[in-house]
């Protein structure tokens, strides 16, 4: 693993951060699949920024054929590529706006996700006694939420924003990560170089903010990448259950409409199947990312 | 015996975190502390019941233990618009999410086991190139949405299952297990279990394919193959045997995990199930038939959870050596 000599004693001096952050960024570019992982990212992360670019008509306006009769259930053509909706909507304008809400959802969901579950694993790994044994119950007690009826009944009362699907969905997810990193941080807190850091008079919060959270950084990214993906499946989700935010223009908000429009019955293959093949490569794309990421830094679980 | 003891308390706990947690935020919601169970839906002689039933006009701390002893009892209180006990409700629909469930769950493991072991066995082959990024899709998709895909083409499109719900219209049955024996249930069931099974697989294929890899390479393998068995053998009696046990406890997480999972797969197939129950309720603010889908949905969760430790407990003996000392 060590790309250089390491010094005879395990003692590292310096910040660990930039040599974490410089292998991370290496990693993609040595494995296939993390590497298309990240070319969807930034594909869909680009067609976000220039939606209104590649897609100049407003996905919700009502639109017109040159005869002037509402352009209802049009199949596919050069004007409309994916057709029209049978309230006459351009289906491929709400494809590519709905690209901002499912990033917006996935990313404050992963950012959440990871935080929370990084400052958790690190404090109940590090300080152990009370702050462990209360911060892991929470965990248990979130763990034993079941998912999708607990983010329903959330929105089905808080109110139907993307917010609080944001929040339903951080609220159930944070558990997973704080406890890998906190058996993680177990293992580092009794390393060679954190005790020397202790013999020179650190204080605990900055061994555990500069010494060890670096080393950390890649498992927040993994659980952060699986964030992305959970997020964007559950808002599809609730949205198609009728709990969604009506104000955006989601993936979810797409299949919801086009199946309570009869889509399925008039073969409108076009209105239905790509948003749920965008929601498939999104999350693919965490899969193969995240996977790459415990594969280098992990190597314990290598193979599965 | 008390490493039993202990996840029984473990998962028992769990479960009455959940009720508090629900507890709170039926009584959290907008309108007057008595909405989790009065409703102007029920007439005055129920609306009187429930609030002694419940000890609704008492201090909080006193509403909490009587809420708790009611479940404990089963009483759910009154669905607002049904207008009858919450549990016979949820107990009329119970059959149909537990057969969807496990029906799929059954397929779907059945399938994934064998494909795993098998694409374990092709290891570094075209095939693995394909399959396994193509079960990752599976996983990855939204299952409504596979279920829609599936609609169109399958019931819409070839005609050959119906498009929802559990049973024909106009069809008598003269009691409940006979309507479930019927052909014409099966007929409506199969799509929807065809759904769930294509989206449950994924996990016990990618599982199961992890560990014959690991397990391949154990020494009892290497010794097996050493004593000149024949590789088929080895597979089936030696390897594939460890490689099921982690399989075997992902049912059992699976059966509680997919309860609350099927909400999606219910709705799409207008399928009389708990998960499209919970929905219906939410959405007209059917505040105890709420509590009560969801309560449900959390006590097959808890329970599954416990069975899946037991099972560690008896198929994995390190497990237990380990920790009874």
């Amino acid at each position: 693993m060590a790309e250089r000599a390491e010094p005879v004693l395990p003692v590292r001096t310096g910040w660990p951060l930039l040599p974490v952050l410089r292998r991370m960024a290496a990693m993609p570019l040595r494995d296939p699949f993390a590497f298309t992982g990240l070319l969807i990212y930034v594909l869909f992360v680009l067609v976000a920024l220039f939606a209104d670019q590649l897609a100049p008509i407003d996905p919700l306006e009502i639109l017109f054929t040159k005869a002037g009769k509402l352009a209802a259930n049009v199949p596919p053509s050069l004007d409309f590529p994916l057709g029209t909706t049978n309230l006459g909507r351009d289906i491929y304008a709400q494809l590519v706006h709905g690209t901002r809400s499912a990033l917006a959802v996935g990313l404050s969901a992963a950012i959440i996700v990871a935080i929370v579950g990084t400052v958790v694993g690190l404090v109940a790994g590090y300080f152990g006694g009370m702050a462990d044994a209360v911060l892991m119950r929470i965990a248990d007690m979130a763990l034993s939420l079941p998912f999708l009826p607990f983010v329903i009944v959330l929105t089905g009362f808080l109110g139907a924003s993307t917010s609080n699907i944001v929040l339903a969905v951080a609220l159930l997810l944070w558990p997973n990560s704080a406890r890998v990193i906190r058996s993680q941080v177990l293992t580092l807190r009794e390393r060679a170089y954190v005790e020397a850091a202790r013999v020179t008079g650190a204080s605990s919060w900055r061994i555990l903010f500069v010494h060890i959270a670096p080393n950390i950084l890649p498992l927040s990214f993994v659980y952060a990448a699986i964030a992305i993906g959970w997020a964007i499946i559950t808002e599809a989700s609730v949205s198609f259950l009728g709990f969604g935010d009506s104000e955006s223009v989601s993936w979810g908000y797409m299949l919801q409409d086009a199946f309570s429009s009869q889509a399925l019955s008039r073969g409108q293959y076009a209105w239905f199947v790509p948003p749920g093949v965008c929601i498939i490569l999104v999350v693919v794309a965490g899969f193969f990312l995240s996977r790459g990421y415990e594969e280098v830094f992990m190597p314990r679980l290598r193979g599965r | 015996m008390k490493l039993i003891l202990e996840r029984f308390t473990h998962n028992a706990l769990a479960l009455l975190a959940v009720t508090t947690i629900l507890f709170f935020m039926f009584r959290l919601m907008p309108g007057t502390p008595l909405a989790a169970f009065i409703n102007e839906n029920l007439n005055a002689d129920q609306q009187q019941a429930m609030l002694e039933q419940f000890g609704l006009d008492r201090p909080m701390w006193q509403q909490y233990f009587i809420y708790l002893g009611n479940l404990v009892q089963g009483e759910f209180g009154l669905s607002f618009f049904q207008r009858r006990p919450v549990l016979n409700i949820l107990l009329e629909v119970l059959p149909n999410s537990l057969i969807l469930t496990l029906a799929s769950l059954i397929i779907a493991y059945i399938f994934g086991v064998l494909a795993g072991a098998w694409l374990a066995w092709k290891r570094g082959s075209w095939i693995e190139r394909v399959a396994v990024p193509a079960v990752l899709a599976t996983r990855a998709a939204p299952e409504f949405w596979i279920g829609m895909v599936l609609l169109a083409l399958l019931s819409f499109n070839a005609g050959w299952f119906p498009s929802g719900g559990a049973s024909s219209p106009g069809l008598a049955y003269t009691n409940n297990w006979q309507r479930i024996a019927s052909w014409d249930y099966l007929h409506h069931l199969a799509l929807p279990v065809l759904t769930l099974a294509l989206y449950l697989q994924g996990l016990p294929l990618l599982l199961m394919r992890s560990n014959m890899l690991e397990v391949m390479h154990e020494e009892f393998v290497t010794m097996a193959r050493m004593k000149g068995f024949s590789e088929w053998r080895i597979v089936i009696h030696h390897a594939a045997r460890n490689a099921l046990l982690p399989v075997v406890t992902a049912f059992a997480l699976g059966v509680g995990l997919s309860m609350g999972g099927n909400v999606v797969i219910e709705t799409v197939f207008s399928w009389p199930g708990i998960g499209r129950l919970l929905v219906q309720a939410v959405s007209v603010h059917d505040y105890p038939l709420a509590q009560g889908a969801f309560l449900m949905i959390a006590l097959v969760l808890a329970l599954m959870n416990f069975v899946a430790d037991l099972l560690y407990m008896v198929l994995d003996p390190r497990v237990s050596h380990g920790r009874k000392g």
